[in-house]
């Protein structure tokens, strides 16, 4: 009988830890779920930074999740399996500091410590890094690109 | 105890016996109080009887001046920060940190408060942190910082169309590779310089010279170049480049950090070690270079990327060939930084295992030649 509840209480234990380990952070700003794993899937949903994705399958390094009431596609260069906490307390600094499965967002070298470097560095001008960022490429022309050069629109991510 | 760091960040083994070095004394904190002025006795008897006013702090065994308390605040800070280096040394895998041992030692005799203690104790395993810690947001703040350095170096070259169609490459590189996701993405811009030259910040900006691209011939050749960038990225080679101690810093502020806006002492250590980040790898990116080891892993990163998106990988042989050719020993360029071509070749070939094309596409050669038009 003893045997029994400890073999019970493993199994929980185990399935506890086993649905923990199924949950995964986004690390990036601004992440996608695709209809199928590439990026020149279409987008299922956008998904943010710190968001709380389940895990219920991966094949290669492309994880299929649920988000909200969506499921899809994501690389798991996005994700994370600590969780991000976006507005950190004293308990989540202190939390962070001691556990690997815990970040903070906007904490350490972050937007905050930017503006004091530019503040101390009037010579170093960021605005064509800012412009940079803007030079995105949409996964449409990326398609196009692909295809007009003769290259490989499927398989290895893309 | 057992802690997840196995060895010292400074490489040094261990110490039979644990106790903290004299210069970190819990009473080497000790001020005295800076303004003199009439009142009662601050109740903090570590500082003896100081003058105590308005703004007095309550503390649990009374209250304490604000002077007292600023700059016990600002030595305690220190202090930790030395606690983080100097555990480095005194570490030994299994053993009780000094962070620990101080902290206990503190809290019992009552020379340091519990929160203090327990500040002391998350110093000590901040220490253990390395640039595997570091956060994709946190790689993208000092991907921009390295960037805008390099940009105060290089005139950023305006083209708009030249830089599109470098967008475009370089980003169905970038999402081949085993690192496609970074927090901001990949981005790539022209330099306006004749140098043979390219460079990767650390979250996937991407540099390169109008002297490099010239020497390009083909869309592959220059996709090769831009592979071995994304391949820098996505080892982390920026990263590796930042030294030891900044990386405490950051992750001691970080670790005693409780409240929402860092004090004016906190964010003058965060800003410094950020500041000493991103000389370490500005430095290391266009003055000392990579270890051959990296650039190494750079070129197979490159060749396999290559390979997934379709270039002939014989593009990077090719272009390595031709930088020999070039590049002249003493200038600031690819030559100053990187390991001979002629070896980086010989390290590449096994790798190559696929015949190089004849010629390529002829749509792909005709969009790489009207994109370079002026270049």
């Amino acid at each position: 009988m003893k045997t029994k509840w400890i073999m019970a209480a493993t199994l929980l234990v185990g399935l506890a830890v086993s649905a923990q380990a199924a949950r995964m952070s986004v690390q990036v700003r601004e992440g996608h779920l695709r209809d199928r794993p590439s990026f020149l899937g279409t987008v299922v949903t956008a998904v943010e930074y710190g968001d709380r994705v389940e895990v219920k399958r991966h094949q290669g390094p492309w994880r299929y999740v649920a988000f909200a009431d969506r499921e899809g596609w994501i690389h798991e260069s996005a994700l994370t399996r600590q969780r991000i906490v976006m507005e950190a307390g004293e308990v989540d600094v202190a939390g962070a500091a001691t556990q690997e499965e815990m970040a903070l967002a906007g904490k350490g070298f972050s937007a905050e410590v930017e503006q004091e470097f530019r503040a101390q560095h009037a010579e170093i001008d960021f605005s064509w890094v800012d412009r940079m960022e803007q030079m995105a490429v949409t996964a449409d022309r990326l398609a196009a690109f692909l295809r007009e050069g003769g290259l490989k629109a499927e398989g290895d991510n893309l | 105890m057992k802690k997840r760091f196995g060895s010292s960040l400074f490489g040094v083994g261990g110490y039979g016996v644990l106790s903290p070095p004299p210069a970190l004394g819990f009473f080497a904190l000790e001020s005295t109080c800076r303004l003199f002025r009439r009142g009662r006795a601050c109740a903090d008897r570590a500082y003896g009887l100081r003058p105590v006013f308005a703004s007095e702090a309550p503390t649990a065994r009374g209250p304490r001046c604000s002077s007292c308390e600023m700059v016990k605040r600002r030595g305690f800070l220190s202090l930790l920060l030395s606690v983080g280096l100097t555990s480095g040394l005194l570490m030994t895998a299994g053993c009780e940190t000094i962070s620990d041992i101080g902290a206990t030692v503190g809290e019992a005799t009552g020379t340091i408060r519990p929160e203090e203690a327990e500040s002391l104790r998350r110093a000590g395993i901040a220490i253990g942190r390395t640039f595997e810690d570091i956060t994709p947001e946190q790689e993208y703040y000092i991907g921009r910082a390295v960037s805008a350095t390099i940009l105060s170096q290089y005139t950023p070259y305006d083209n708009p169309a030249a830089n599109a169609y470098l967008n475009e490459l370089g980003q169905a590189l970038a999402l081949a590779s085993d690192k496609p996701e970074t927090f901001g993405g990949y981005r790539f811009l022209i330099l306006d310089s004749d140098e043979i030259n390219a460079f990767a910040a650390p979250g996937g900006f991407v540099f390169i010279t109008r002297g490099m691209l010239r020497l390009c011939q083909t869309e592959d050749e220059l996709a090769a170049v831009l592979a071995h960038e994304i391949g820098h990225v996505q080892h982390n080679h920026g990263l590796r480049a930042i030294k030891s101690s900044r990386l405490v810093t950051a992750f001691t502020v970080l670790a005693i950090e409780t409240t929402r806006t860092l004090a004016g002492d906190e964010m003058k250590q965060l800003t410094e070690a950020f500041e000493g980040s991103i000389s370490d790898i500005t430095h290391t990116m266009m003055t000392s270079g990579y270890a051959r080891r990296l650039e190494r892993e750079a070129d197979a990163a490159a060749v396999m990327i290559l390979k997934r998106v379709g270039y002939d990988p014989n593009g990077l042989k090719r272009m390595l060939e031709e930088m020999d050719r070039q590049l002249e020993p003493g200038r600031r360029d690819f030559a100053s930084t990187h390991p001979p071509p002629r070896d980086r070749i010989r390290d590449i070939r096994r790798m190559i295992d696929v015949p190089a094309l004849a010629e390529p596409p002829a749509a792909r050669q005709q969009r790489f030649e009207r994109a370079m038009q002026g270049v």
